[in-house]
């Protein structure tokens, strides 16, 4: 008999006040009982609506049917059909637009926790002593993976486990991606995104750390002098756009790739870090995005007394995850929806003391069909403030495409790709934010998986 | 990884290291530089590349300790390794074409300056370097400007060494006596770079300046690096950092290096307490 509880089972979370000053996980996850509790919610309808709302069409059913009997092994080797990184997608995933958007139960109540019961199928096997990954027998063949984000990850595992010699080549220290240095250790502890290299490490991937891709060697020179048959872009969309109001280049302004770098990859929250941040008490968090989010909570546990979300549209607009926007309100972040900054007001130092903002008013839905923010005449005000940081967007790298020739990009940037990953050079596939401009872990995971397919097949007929 | 292969003070506050980085040493121009992280858990600081030996596959960095991760970086020896180093980023100086050219070099910048000299030189092109240091202490890279330089003028701030002055003295006297220059380079501290510009700014002679705001990541995902250069925001890590002086903001460019000055003061001596061990 299915639970017909119109609500989901709760999950254990942080105290608001408590967390909004440490950087230790929120959410913690369900017990074993809580799970079997919240999966016997689902119905296990036969046209399975959240199949086809998850990006890699996980069975979500069939898992959360193993869930309900307690067989969680069974539940993870059906989510890991389709998924390489279900204990990352069970916290980041925008579940509420995607599978439960379509879950039957959600048209009267609260729609199965979907994300819930992944994250805990993913942790609860992350929590056995793992049978050692062996790496597979080789075939000789040899790929390169430019970025380790979400897919570049995925698209190497894959490959590592048909028998590729895979390199994934990333700029930074350290592998992941935005996951480690984007999306904070509250929301992602970073031991999970470790536990995911470490993974690939024991496929027998090699992991090169500071290989800035186009500078130190080209595309061409990895294919002509190093021997990689095939190479997989997945660099990112990291670029990080700014307003071109005045005043942005005060101190105290901020990139919100810059304020979670130097918090997440950095650690510049810690006590002792060598890197510096700004301490600041008035924060203006410009966006409502999850970049938005991060950066605001972020700001918090540094310290900050006041940190505003401004964004120019309203609350139904903001394209958040809501539990995001949820925790972020219950920990003290005030949102201030249709406003706008327009200029950045300095001190004598050229420190940030206060933004000159106005309001906004919605009209008429433009050609993406939302509504677009028009400004009120009149309304500006000013609002005081130490710190601004810009969350208003990102664009791939240019140092790709400009390093490699005869690869072909949007004119925003992205990397222009057929349905199965190919770029326009030949042995050259992308996939994630690259391609994508900003999106979500799932699509870009999904991506490399893709692209990792196509590869195989494309060495294999080349073998021929 | 990145072993550190020769060690040897210049001066008692600036480095010379040789890195093993054979892919970054193959790859280098002048006027790039690297991101290095002396330590796990250490900073990222950017420091250029001086020169490189791609027999033995070594990259030379000169650094002048000035706060915590230039002493952390300090104490390793030769034979240790660092813990990261990334490079060769940035744009190359562009030199092409260029048949006459004065190098001007403050303190520390001079390092940034001598590998410029040394490829102008090596085109066959006329170069007159102009180097400024505080005092006869602070003098580096002496043999290695003359072996380059067609002319080499020595300023010290107290005469100690050389002339007694500033360097844009020397570079007036020499545009205004008729050398005619296709470019000044100038490298060095902001101010230096600023009094530069101002001094070729009315003969119109183009001014490459090499710009050192603090960076993170050093590929463009930060922004933290960012200049205002002829009204528009460019990222020096990746759009320079060599940029035209005449275009350049110095002003907010000198604030926004201010930006973390208590925290670095405070690291700085914490980073002393630590180590104990007398630099300055
Ligand atoms: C703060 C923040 C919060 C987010 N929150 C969510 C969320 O809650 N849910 C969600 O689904 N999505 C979220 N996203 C989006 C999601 O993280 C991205 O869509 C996803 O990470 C894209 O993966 P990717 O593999 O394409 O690239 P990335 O994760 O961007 O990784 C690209 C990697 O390539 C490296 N690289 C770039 N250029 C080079 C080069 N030339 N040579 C070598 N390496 C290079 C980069 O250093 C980086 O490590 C968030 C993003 C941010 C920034
Ligand atoms: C492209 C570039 C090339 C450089 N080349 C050289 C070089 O060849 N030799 C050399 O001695 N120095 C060079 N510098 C400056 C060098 O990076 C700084 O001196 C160093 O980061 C100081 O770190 P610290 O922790 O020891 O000092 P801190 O106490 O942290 O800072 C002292 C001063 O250094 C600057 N600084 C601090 N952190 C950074 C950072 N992450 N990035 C850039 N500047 C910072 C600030 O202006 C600060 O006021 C270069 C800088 C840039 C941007
Ligand atoms: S250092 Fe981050 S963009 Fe230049």
């Amino acid at each position: 008999m299915p639970n017909m509880s119109p609500k989901k089972t709760p999950m254990p979370s942080q105290d608001p006040k408590v967390r909004a000053r440490n950087f230790l996980e929120v959410s913690q996850g369900y017990t074993a009982e809580m799970a079997r509790e919240e999966a016997s919610r689902c119905l296990n309808c036969k046209h399975r609506p959240c199949v086809s709302g998850c990006p890699v069409h996980i069975r979500i059913p069939d898992f959360i049917a193993q869930v309900a009997k307690g067989d969680f092994d069974a539940a993870y080797d059906i989510i890991s059909d389709a998924s390489n990184l279900p204990a990352v997608c069970g916290r980041v995933c925008p579940q509420e637009s995607q599978c439960e958007k379509l879950c039957v139960r959600g048209i009267k109540g609260d729609p199965v926790g979907i994300g819930r019961l992944e994250r805990f199928v993913a942790d609860h096997h992350n929590a056995q002593p793992g049978k050692k990954l062996k790496k597979p027998v080789s075939n000789g063949r040899k790929v390169a993976v430019i970025g380790s984000g979400p897919s570049g990850l995925t698209c190497a595992g894959d490959l590592a486990k048909k028998g590729y010699e895979v390199t994934v080549f990333e700029a930074l220290h350290l592998a992941g991606g935005v996951l480690v240095y984007g999306i904070p250790e509250f929301r992602l502890p970073k031991t999970i995104v470790q536990k995911e290299v470490d993974n690939l490490i024991a496929l027998g991937v090699k992991i090169e750390t500071n290989m800035v891709i186009g500078k130190v060697l080209s595309i061409d020179e990895l294919m002509d002098e190093y021997g990689f048959e095939a190479v997989f872009i997945g660099s990112g969309a990291g670029l990080p756009r700014f307003m071109n109001i005045p005043g942005e280049n005060l101190c105290g302004v901020y990139s919100a790739n810059e304020f979670l770098t130097r918090t997440n990859l950095m650690k510049a929250y810690k006590h002792n870090a060598l890197t510096p941040i700004m301490h600041a008490k008035k924060v203006v968090v410009v966006g409502g995005g999850n970049v938005a989010m991060d950066a605001a909570r972020s700001a918090l546990r540094i310290g900050a007394e006041k940190v505003y979300i401004m964004y120019r549209r309203s609350e139904e607009e903001l394209p958040a995850r809501r539990e995001e926007v949820h925790h972020a309100k219950e920990e003290g972040v005030e949102f201030m929806m249709l406003t706008n900054p327009v200029e950045i007001l300095g001190n004598e130092d050229d420190f940030v003391k206060a933004v000159r903002c106005e309001k906004m008013a919605l009209g008429e839905p433009d050609a993406g069909g939302r509504r677009r923010p028009i400004e009120v005449p009149g309304s500006e005000f000013l609002l005081d403030a130490d710190c601004v940081i810009m969350a208003i967007g990102t664009s791939p790298n240019p140092l790709i495409k400009s390093t490699t020739e005869g690869l072909e990009t949007q004119k925003w940037g992205g990397i222009i790709v057929d349905e199965n990953g190919r770029t326009t050079r030949e042995g050259v596939f992308a996939g994630g934010d690259a391609v994508t401009g900003a999106a979500t872990v799932i699509l870009a995971m999904g991506e490399g998986k893709t692209a990792a397919k196509a590869i195989d097949e494309y060495i294999r007929n080349k073998a021929k | 990884m990145y072993k550190i292969t020769e060690k040897r003070p210049l001066t008692r506050n600036i480095t010379l290291m040789r890195i093993e980085a054979p892919l970054v040493a193959k790859k280098a121009q002048p006027g790039q530089f690297v991101i290095l992280r002396a330590t796990k858990d250490g900073e990222r600081i950017p420091l250029t590349i001086s020169g490189t030996d791609t027999d033995r596959g070594t990259v030379c960095i000169i650094f002048q300790i000035v706060g915590a991760t230039t002493r952390q970086l300090n104490t390793l020896e030769e034979g240790d390794c660092l813990a990261d180093f990334a490079g060769p980023l940035g744009k190359p100086t562009e030199l092409d074409g260029l048949k006459k050219v004065c190098v001007v070099g403050g303190g520390v910048g001079c390092a940034i300056a001598m590998p410029i000299a040394q490829k102008l030189h090596d085109m066959g092109c006329e170069v007159h370097s102009i180097v400024g240091f505080r005092n006869k202490d602070f003098l580096i890279l002496e043999d290695e400007f003359k072996a380059c330089s067609d002319k080499y003028i020595i300023m010290t701030d107290d005469g100690s060494y050389g002339e007694k002055g500033v360097v844009t003295a020397p570079l007036k006297a020499l545009i205004e006596s008729g050398e005619r220059y296709d470019m000044v380079i100038a490298i060095g501290p902001l101010l230096m770079m600023k009094f530069v510009v101002e001094t070729t700014r009315p003969f119109e002679i183009p001014t490459t300046v090499s710009m050192n705001p603090i960076m993170i990541d050093g590929t463009g995902m930060c922004g933290g690096c960012r200049l205002t250069v002829g009204g528009e925001t460019k990222f020096a890590c990746v759009d320079g950092p060599d940029f035209d002086g005449f275009k350049v903001d110095f002003d907010e460019a000198m604030k926004r290096t201010a930006m973390y000055r208590k925290f670095e003061r405070h690291a700085y001596e914490a980073a002393c307490n630590l180590l104990n061990k007398e630099v300055e």
